[in-house]
């Protein structure tokens, strides 16, 4: 072996999962103790989930599973065997953007964008069970994500707009 | 951060689950909601060699009355489904103003009120609220189930009455015997962050008359608290403000909180005696006089 090969354990015992990511299939084998955060970011490449705290505090790595928000920082990539994940790339695409994702551009709601794609994820799911909230719903809704920049005070703003969008 | 290395089984049944925990004992963890677990094996506090997933056993996600008001809560009933019960609303006030408070919306999506028990984090919500209702876990192993009252399963900080082979399979709330009423309160800097202080009272009342009370305090001592002093004094009365700031002090002076960066001792004791009398003055008051 020389210097530059990475180290690779052979003898660990992998699992094979089949997940649905952004509604396309894909199989991985994945140690057991992989996060589905990592999944994602390194074994898909899909690295517009963000991982934050890493301590199930600030829902950058928030994904929808089964249409659920998770922190995917939280679960185990094996858990999402045979189950759906939706990520950022799945939410919309360039020409047609979630009205999530224009609400948020429409009304300045980021700064930075480390927390946008868990704060976007977590505002579809908020508008799939609520479509018309109020801004104190907003609020609660995404209480569970943390963004550093914005005081939220655009964030709401922008699921409003999406929410108003959405019932045009 | 990562877990360190494991065995993971998924079991599609309850007797896999309880053969696996049964092969290998304390080796072994049950991962149900994993918002407390998960977190604890990345940063390496908690190493299990072997982790039993029962995400996919099915029929551990109900929660459901029983005759008389009480309430039964399955293994993998999450927080997000008791926030959003069309159940608890009435029936059970006390876990119905608990269940949005606990951690935050992302969280409660994955989290379990049985996990919670079973994590028996002085801070945690739940083992309040199920003290207060006096409640009991049911666990299950392949010797059999056994029912352990919740003042009795929770013996200490993050420690829970359960044997090694034994499964949380559901909490239970028992009959009520009169009129159910109660609230959960609860101070914290932010939302998900460790409660500064947390009060849950559950009250039972023929015509007005406290025939049963509980009162218990989150985050004020090494382990969830029974007021139970406090919750007698309220027993046999119609909650006049007097026996209201008894129950106040007598709970305050069980909490046993500690100085830190969220608060006094002294200030926790204080919310503790306020978060008491807000919730018994509310109860009193749409039965009192309007004034």
């Amino acid at each position: 072996m020389t210097a530059t090969e990475p180290v690779v354990e052979t003898d660990v015992p992998t699992r094979r999962i089949s997940v649905t990511v952004n509604g396309e299939r894909r199989v991985a084998d994945v140690e057991p103790r992989l996060l589905l955060a990592h999944l994602l970011r390194q074994g898909l490449a899909l690295t517009g989930t963000h991982v934050g705290c890493d301590t199930t505090n600030c829902g950058a790595c928030t994904v929808l599973y089964d249409g659920t928000p998770v922190k995917s920082c939280t679960m185990l990539a094996v858990q999402a065997d045979g189950h759906e994940v939706t990520t950022v790339e799945g939410l919309g695409t360039p020409s047609e953007l979630d009205p999530v994702q224009e609400g948020f551009a429409t009304e300045h709601g980021l700064q930075c964008g480390f927390c946008t794609p868990g704060m976007m994820l977590a505002a579809r799911a908020l508008l799939d069970r609520n479509p018309d909230p109020s801004e104190d719903e907003i609020r609660w809704g995404l209480s569970g994500n943390l963004c550093r920049c914005t005081g939220y005070q655009n964030i709401v703003k922008a699921v409003r707009w999406a929410a108003e969008k959405e019932a045009k | 951060m990562y877990p360190s290395r494991f065995r993971y089984e998924a079991p599609r049944t309850l007797d896999e689950a309880l053969a696996l925990l049964a092969e290998h004992g304390d080796e072994a963890k049950i991962l149900a909601g994993g918002q407390s677990l998960v977190p604890m094996m990345k940063l390496r506090f908690a190493a299990p060699g072997v982790l039993v997933d029962i995400n996919n056993v099915a029929g551990l996600g109900f929660h459901e009355e029983t005759p008389g008001g009480g309430l039964r809560v399955g293994a993998l009933c999450r927080h997000v489904d008791l926030e959003h019960s069309t159940v608890l609303p009435g029936a059970q006030p006390t876990m119905a103003a608990a269940a949005p408070l606990v951690a935050d919306p992302i969280v409660r999506t994955r989290g379990t009120l049985v996990g919670s028990l079973c994590h028996a984090d002085p801070q945690g919500d739940w083992a309040s609220v199920m003290l207060a209702l006096g409640g009991s876990v049911v666990a299950a192993s392949r010797r059999g189930r056994r029912t352990i009252p919740v003042g009795e399963f929770v013996v200490g900080t993050f420690q829970n009455a359960l044997e090694h082979d034994e499964i949380a399979v559901e909490a239970v709330v028992p009959a009520a015997q009169g009129v159910r009423s109660g609230s959960y309160l609860k101070l914290e800097r932010r939302v998900g962050d460790f409660a500064t202080a947390g009060v849950a009272v559950a009250l039972e009342s023929v015509s007005g008359e406290i025939v049963r009370a509980g009162i218990a305090l989150t985050g004020v001592g090494p382990a969830t608290i029974a007021a139970t002093e406090a919750a007698q004094a309220l027993v046999g009365s119609t909650l006049d403000p007097d026996v209201v700031d008894r129950a106040a002090e007598l709970a305050a002076a069980v909490a046993r909180p500690r100085t830190d960066h969220r608060g006094t001792a002294d200030y926790k004791r204080h919310v503790v005696a306020t978060f008491v009398r807000r919730i018994l003055t509310a109860e009193r008051a749409p039965a009192g006089a309007a004034a």
